[in-house]
Order: structure tokens, then sequence, then C-alpha cells
């Protein structure tokens, strides 16, 4: 589904992603793990057309989507959760769905697929016309999914979903990330939280500074010993 | 008293000119963080389109009012395509520079075509007076004119902006560019109509202004500029209801202070106030103080 050759990008004189490669399968739930300043947000910016790629590929559906502007990459299907959440604080939680289905025109499947998000976040419908800054941290994040899903997405691109939650509710966002990936959506899914990733993905790849060092089922990589040393406390 | 009635009554018609430029100042400021400095002079090409449709054109007010309103919406969109755009990624003091540069281009190349001689609206508005409660206070026609446009314009932004999808996309990328593009919002067209709006409403002040004080000129523009700069900060620049506020509030006490004798320093004061705004509230009356939860 989608296919990264030789990608390279650049911050000014900072080389932030050097020569990546990745693969994401249709169907799977792809993890791409790192410490801090690694490449991993810039890897999906990238991707969902924030960021311009210095020279390399990125194939989706077999289309090389570099250049192509971010507002007409959310209508190819692929959709982005941007790290830190970054929902419409003084918009309503309704507002801020009604915004992720900005790209459709289907007025009435839109209603349709709100009524799913709300009962997927029942308590997003209960808050639904409150602003969006007054929800807890796990409800934002479950509002950006929520937003991100409007657009209908054939891939999911998240960042860092777990972050700042507290455990109960960083199990709840998994499972709820499975559900989705459940009912046929493909995820690519970064992650500092590098066992609960692995825990729930197919395959991972491992960044560092900005090259990719492992990549594997996520199964082999929680078992290898170099990544458990590194990335899940020993 | 009836003497302070008549101020608050011309002070609401001048508050109705600062609060619709006022509008501008703070659409722009939101969507890109630029303080259009041209705004002031859109306004005055406004005005002076105006002038030329009813002087030239014999159009009537509303007609005027429109065709001006549609050709400065255009001004204000092919400004930012050409003069804005290419400075998006540059410094905020860059775009600054280029914004007061535009601002003196329009200055002088009106004057280049119109000369600096002042011109006389013609009056296009029925000779109507009507007293106040019985007393010497007068409301002329034309301070009626200018609130119920300036009310029917405000709602009608009102609306847009909550109503429609591109309002919602206006709301969005002020409030965050990037998550925006993430929705399939088009930044470009967003900005443009952003401009559209804005300067369409600094047209309408602009014909306003013309029937309503009767002299224009080109560089009209700079001070009132200026005060509706000054409004948009006080209400809290970026949010609607703090410039429509802050152009009522600048107005009032600047007609009320004129006629308490202190005409002179009107301009002091509007100045005094922005200080005094900014030391208690430095986001402005309606600014919020609010982060976002992390
Ligand atoms: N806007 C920017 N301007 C300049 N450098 C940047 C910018 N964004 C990221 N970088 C740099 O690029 C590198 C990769 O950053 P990136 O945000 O992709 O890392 P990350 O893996 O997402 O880190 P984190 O886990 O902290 O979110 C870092 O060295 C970072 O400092
Ligand atoms: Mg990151």
């Amino acid at each position: 589904m989608l296919e990264i050759k030789n990608l390279n990008v650049f911050y000014g004189g900072i080389h932030a992603l050097k020569d990546i490669s990745l693969k994401v399968n249709s169907g799977e739930i792809v993890t791409l793990i790192g410490s801090n300043g690694s490449g991993k947000t810039t890897t999906l910016r990238t991707i969902s057309g924030l960021e311009k790629a210095k020279s390399g590929e990125i194939l989706y559906e077999n289309q090389n989507i570099v250049g192509i502007q971010a507002s007409d990459i959310v209508k190819m299907g692929i959709s982005h959760v941007p790290e830190g959440r970054r929902i419409f604080g003084t918009m309503s939680v309704l507002e801020n769905l009604e915004i992720g289905a900005y790209a459709r025109t289907d007025k009435e499947n839109i209603k349709k697929d709100i009524k799913k998000v709300f009962e997927l976040f029942p308590i997003l419908y209960e808050r639904r016309s409150q602003n969006a800054i007054n929800l807890s941290g796990g409800e934002q994040q479950m509002l950006a999914i929520g937003r991100a899903l409007l657009s209908r997405p054939k891939l999911l691109l998240l960042d860092e979903p777990s972050m700042g939650l507290a455990p109960m509710i960083v199990k709840e966002i998994f499972e709820i990330i499975k559900n989705i990936n459940n009912s046929g959506t493909t995820i690519m899914l970064v992650e500092q939280n590098a066992k609960m990733a692995l825990l729930n993905a197919d395959r991972a790849y491992i960044i560092k500074n900005g090259r990719i060092e492992l990549e594997g089922k996520a199964n082999d990589l929680l078992n290898n010993e170099l990544v458990k040393k590194a990335y899940l406390g020993g | 008293m009836e003497h302070f009635i008549q101020q608050i009554v011309n002070g609401i018609s001048l508050g109705s000119i600062y609060a619709l430029m006022a509008l501008g100042y703070t659409m722009v400021y939101g969507i890109i963080k630029l303080i259009n400095f041209a705004h002031g002079e859109i306004y005055m090409v406004g005005a002076y389109i105006g002038y030329a449709l009813t002087t030239f054109f014999n159009f009537g007010f509303f007609p005027a009012l429109i065709l001006s309103m549609i050709l400065t919406s255009l001004l204000g969109v092919v400004i930012e395509k050409v003069a804005y755009k290419p400075m998006r990624n540059s410094t905020r003091i860059a775009a600054l520079i280029t914004a007061i540069a535009v601002s003196m281009f329009l200055q002088y190349g009106m004057m280049y075509f119109v000369t600096p001689q002042t011109r006389s609206y013609p009056n296009i508005l029925p000779d109507i007076q009507v007293s106040l409660f019985g007393t010497n206070a007068v409301v002329d026609i034309r301070n009626i004119y200018i609130l119920t446009v300036t009310i029917v314009l405000m709602l009608l932004l009102q609306y847009v902006i909550h109503k429609t999808k591109t309002g919602k996309a206006m709301r969005a990328v002020a409030l965050d560019g990037d998550a925006s593009q993430l929705m399939g919002i088009d930044m470009n067209k967003t900005i443009s109509y952003t401009f559209a709006i804005g300067s369409a409403l600094a047209g309408a002040a602009g014909v306003l202004v013309g029937i309503y004080y009767n002299t224009i000129n080109p560089l009209m523009g700079a001070v009132p500029g200026l005060k509706a700069f000054i409004a948009a900060v006080i209400g809290g620049i970026g949010v609607i209801p703090g410039a429509v506020f802050g152009g009522f509030f600048l107005g009032v006490t600047e007609t009320v202070v004129s006629a308490l004798g202190g005409s002179l320093y009107k301009d002091a004061v509007a100045f005094a106030i922005l200080i005094l705004v900014l030391l208690i509230k430095p986001n402005g009356i309606f600014g919020s103080n609010q982060r976002e939860k992390v």
C-alpha cells in the first residue's frame, strides 16, 4: 500500500531523514519506533505532505505522492493524526469532527460516519457541544483519532497516540487502534512507548538519528536483545 | 446632556467605521499572523471607488456600496497573492515591512492617478434628520445608514464564519494551519477568502466614511487604519467579537473626549487606552490566556 524508497528530508542544514526506506502492506499495523529526535514525526509529516522531501519516493498505491500538497493527500485516503493531537481547541467537539470530513461532499454519509465515531467514543457524544480544549488528554486523543477517521482513510498515520496519557488510557487507545485496524484500515503507528507498540503491531521499524536501524516482525523485535536494552528498559 | 447624546450618536457612527476595519485586521492577523498595514489603504480605495461610482456613473448608495466591496475584495486578494504570499515563510519583520511598502505604494499610487486634492462625495442620501426624545440631539439619516449597514455586514460575517464550510475552514486555519491541511483544507484558498472578506468590509467602511464625512483624499486611510488596528488589539487581535467591541469602544471614546474639549488629545487617548489594556490584559479584552492541554 505504501512504499518509501531512499527518502531524504532536510530542515535547513539538518539532515533529518537519511535514505529511509520502508513498506506498509495493506491491512497491517506497522510501527516506527525511536527515541526523541530520531525522525519519526518527520517521516509521517513527509508522507502526508507537510514536509518536502529532498530526494526519494513515497509510493502510495503505486503512485509517487512526493510533491502533492497535504490537503490533496488526505483526499487520496491518507489521514494523519499529528503529534500532540492538534485538535481545534476553541471549536466544539462536533465542529472538530465536521472539519475532519472537510474533504468530503457526501453529506448524508458524513452524518452517519459522525454517528459511528460517537458510537466508538461515547464520551465524545456527551461532550459534543463543548469546546474541544475542555476535554481531558485522553478524550482529546480520541477526538483527534475520530476526526481523522472522518476522511474515511485507507491508511491512518498515528503519531504518538499514547503521549502524556495514564497507562489505563493508553491501553484503551491501543484497543481502539486495534479495532480500527480490524475494520479494514491500514495503520502506521509512531511511538516512543515501544512495548505497547510492539505488542500491538504486525511489523516494526526502528529509527535512530534519521536512519532505519532495524526492521522485522513486531514479535521478533520484542525478544531482540538490542531492542530490549535500548527501547524496552533492559 | 443633549450635547452628550449627540456625541454618542456620532461616536457610534465613527465606531462602526473602526469596527468594520478592525474586523479585517483581526481576521488577516488571525489567519497568517500578519498586521496588514495596507488595510487602511484598501479602505481608501473603497472610498474612491464609491466616489467614482456615485459621481461619474450616478450609482445609488447600495449599488455603489456593493460594487465597491466586490472590487476591494479583489484588490485584497491580489495584494495577498502578489506581495504577502511570497513572504509567508520569511521572518515576521520582513512581512511587516512588505505590508508597510504596500500601504505606501497604494497611497502614492493613488495620488499619482487622482492627485492629492481632496474630493467631496455627492449627496446621495435624502436629507432627513430626526431629533431624539424631543431634544436638540439629532440623528441624521447617514448615522442610521452607517449603523444599519455595519450591523447587517457583521451578522452576515457571523453567519459565514460559523455556519459555512469556508468559514469553518477559516477558523480552523487560524487555529492550526498544519492540522487544517491534514483535514483537506486548502490553505491558499482559505487565506484568499479571508483577504477577500476583510477587504470587502474595509471597502464598505470607505464608502460609508465618504458619505458620512463627505471628503476623501489618498492619505485618508493612514490614521483610521492605525485606529482600527488599535481597536483590534484592544479587543484582542484575532478575536472577532473583540474587533467589534474595540471599534465601537474607541469610536465612542474618541468623540466623547473631543466633546469634552479634548479634541487635540483624542489620538493620545486612543493610545493611552491601548497601553492601559495591554498592561492589564496583554491579549486584549476578549483575548484568552488559555493554553491547549497537552
Ligand atoms: N521544524 C523543524 N526545524 C528544524 N529542525 C527540526 C524541525 N522539526 C524537527 N527537526 C529536527 O529533525 C530531527 C527529527 O525530528 P522529529 O521531530 O522527526 O523527531 P521525532 O522522532 O518525532 O522525535 P520525538 O519523539 O521527540 O517526537 C530532530 O533532530 C529535530 O531537532
Ligand atoms: Mg515526534
